[in-house]
């Protein structure tokens, strides 16, 4: 069942409303504009689509336009950072940090400066646009960077609360968000704590752990509802901090389990699952089955007939979540 | 900025052949890094440090301080050099360049040596960060300057351009750029590698004012530094010509000492003609 200490949204199991994460980057840049002068937002000519245009309305002279130039995105926000203010980078991750990854470890990781990367249109649920818009790399880019911390959250109102943490952190930090709408599952009086996993579900006597990260969270929830049926318990963890990544969380979960799944939109190569497998590898080693994009590219179509494509669905992180059970 | 009287110029020149002396020393102890960059850019950057700059090498992180961004990294055993000589630290730690545990790194990091002001090496990326500094201290009406130190060679990256663009665009003019136009890359000449030519209506198409000057004449380098002050409208471009190697007459011009140091003996060569230009220096201004 759902933790209740969490206070998670009452119809997650039911019709969840739906928000796209990027609003929340939206909503929680307003409230930064409001509460900290040094924020200003810097965009490569996609103001309305990284949800930057209400901060540019709102506050015209602390938004910054670069055009579409993602590596003098990174280097203007260093120079900015590096005098004294909090910069907002934004585009979409398969351009920013997909083409200016050299700028952002040179000038901002190894620069140490506290700018903020919101990678926008990340996995491949940006659907239509196909592959070229699909970032499925962007974590692994990010994580091996020195200095840099990672979020990427698992609904609009978790997401607004990663902003404000950005915000507040004082170094670089690469944030990820995605293009459509998915089901809000926190509210906003769950807990959001930089570095800190969320248990958000828990059968009795669990025998796999399904660490998920990202908008699939959603996914996991359905599919450890459905393993319940078919007498399968199940722990479910949203690791919103890919980096630093919550150790004591996970390895007490694969403690208990003796099994892991991993969930992310993005390469199952290099990312959210390697991070677990290396930390697992380590300190505890389990069977892991990995849920994510097995060494593809994307490719059009509709965000549902893609999750099923590429496996990424309930029903593949079901199937996942058996498999790695039978392996114990 | 005082006025630059002839006494002035004069004690530049000697603190310049100072610098001059520790790079070479500073090269043959490393056993590797650039010649003829630093050399060529002592003159410039003796210029910043003891008579544009706006600095307290006591109080590096002063707040009111002028900034003064390297762009091409690999050159920065000159910074090095006359951040010492200006009292930064002292100037035996110049030994230590590129050596373990050094805070003088093979390319400057700004979080190991206060007063660095950034991280460079890969090359394009300095303008663009001396364009975010600019806005910024702008948008809180910051009175101080910031410099950017950039090569020739390094205008072959897109985002050279990327950020000459947004300076422009924004008239950043409490940002002043200085391009080393030493005409010399790794491979070659710059012509011929990859012709930059015409910069001068390259940039002023980008909405900078230029200016052009012999990078070894304090009086003229200075004078458009003032020139640049008073520019209200646009950011503005000094293309700096410079001779690479310049003070050892056996190495200027040559590009193949770009990215090597001197042999032992060839330094011990190159620092008694310095010496003995500094002789000629003191004598044809007595």
């Amino acid at each position: 069942m759902l933790n209740a200490q969490l206070r998670l949204s009452e119809s997650i199991f039911g019709k969840p409303e739906e928000k796209a994460t990027r609003d929340g980057f939206g909503t929680a840049l307003l409230e930064l504009g409001e509460r900290d002068p040094r924020v200003v937002v810097l965009c490569a000519d996609l103001a309305e689509s990284t949800r930057a245009l209400a901060f540019k309305e709102k506050y015209p002279k602390r938004y910054i336009e670069l055009g579409v130039a993602e590596q003098n995105l990174a280097t203007v926000g260093s120079g900015l950072a590096n005098y004294g203010k909090i910069p907002f980078i934004a585009s979409y991750a398969a351009f920013s940090p997909g083409r200016n990854n050299e700028q952002i470890r040179t000038t901002i990781s190894l620069n140490n400066v506290p700018v903020k990367i919101a990678g926008m249109h990340a996995g491949v649920s940006v659907g239509p646009d196909g592959a070229t818009h699909q970032a499925l790399e962007d974590i692994a880019l990010m994580r091996v960077q020195p200095n840099m911390v990672v979020i990427y959250p698992c609904d609009a109102e978790e997401a607004r609360k990663a902003v404000l943490a950005a915000a507040a952190y004082p170094g670089p930090v690469y944030l990820r968000f995605a293009r459509e709408k998915t089901p809000l599952m926190t509210t906003r009086e769950t807990p959001f704590t930089l570095g800190k996993a969320n248990v958000m579900w828990r059968s009795e006597n669990p025998q796999v752990a399904i660490l998920a990260t990202g908008a699939l969270l959603y996914q996991a929830l359905r599919a450890a509802q459905d393993l319940e049926r078919e007498h399968i318990a199940a722990v479910v963890a949203n690791i919103h901090t890919i980096k630093p990544l919550d150790k004591e969380t996970v390895v007490s979960l694969a403690r208990e389990t003796g099994a892991v799944v991993t969930v992310e939109e993005h390469q199952a190569a290099g990312g959210f699952g390697g991070a677990i497998a290396e930390c697992l590898s380590q300190e505890h080693p389990v069977p892991i089955e990995f849920i994510g994009v097995k060494d593809r590219f994307g490719q059009s179509g509709e965000p549902p007939e893609l999750y099923h494509e590429y496996g990424l669905d309930a029903q593949a992180i079901a199937a996942a979540a058996k498999k790695v059970v039978s392996r114990k | 900025m005082t006025t630059l009287t002839d006494q002035k110029i004069r004690e530049l020149e000697l603190k310049a052949d100072d610098i001059r002396q520790t790079i070479i020393k500073m090269l043959v102890e490393a056993g590797s890094g650039h010649t003829a960059g630093p050399l060529g850019m002592a003159d410039i950057f003796t210029a910043f440090y003891f008579h544009i700059l706006n600095h307290d090498p006591k109080n590096p992180f002063w707040e009111e301080r002028d900034r003064l961004i390297l762009s091409n990294g690999h050159i920065v055993p000159v910074r090095y050099a006359a951040m010492a000589h200006a009292g930064y630290f002292p100037i035996e730690e110049c030994m230590t360049l590129r050596k373990f545990g050094s805070r003088l790194q093979g390319h400057p990091e700004r979080v190991r040596l206060p007063g660095l002001e950034t991280t460079s090496g890969p090359l394009g990326s300095g303008l663009g960060q001396a364009a975010g500094y600019a806005y910024g201290a702008r948008m809180d009406g910051k009175k101080f300057r910031v410099y950017c130190a950039m090569s020739d060679g390094e205008q072959d990256a897109g985002n050279v351009w990327e950020a000459a663009m947004f300076a422009g665009n924004n008239k950043l003019s409490n940002l002043t750029a200085v391009m080393d136009r030493n005409n010399i890359q790794i491979d070659g000449m710059t012509e011929s590698v990859m012709p930059l030519e015409p910069l001068r209506k390259k940039y002023e198409a980008f909405n900078w004012h230029v200016i052009e000057v012999n990078g070894h004449n304090f009086r003229q380098f200075t004078d458009a530094i003032e020139e640049a002050h008073a520019i209200y409208e646009q950011p503005t471009l000094i293309v700096a010509h410079t001779i690479p190697g310049k003070g050892i007459p056996e190495i200027e011009f040559d590009y193949r000492w770009h990215g090597k140091p001197p042999t032992p003996e060839e330094a011990k060569q190159f620092l008694s003609e310095l010496r003995t230009l500094r002789g000629k220096i003191e004598s044809e201004h007595q």
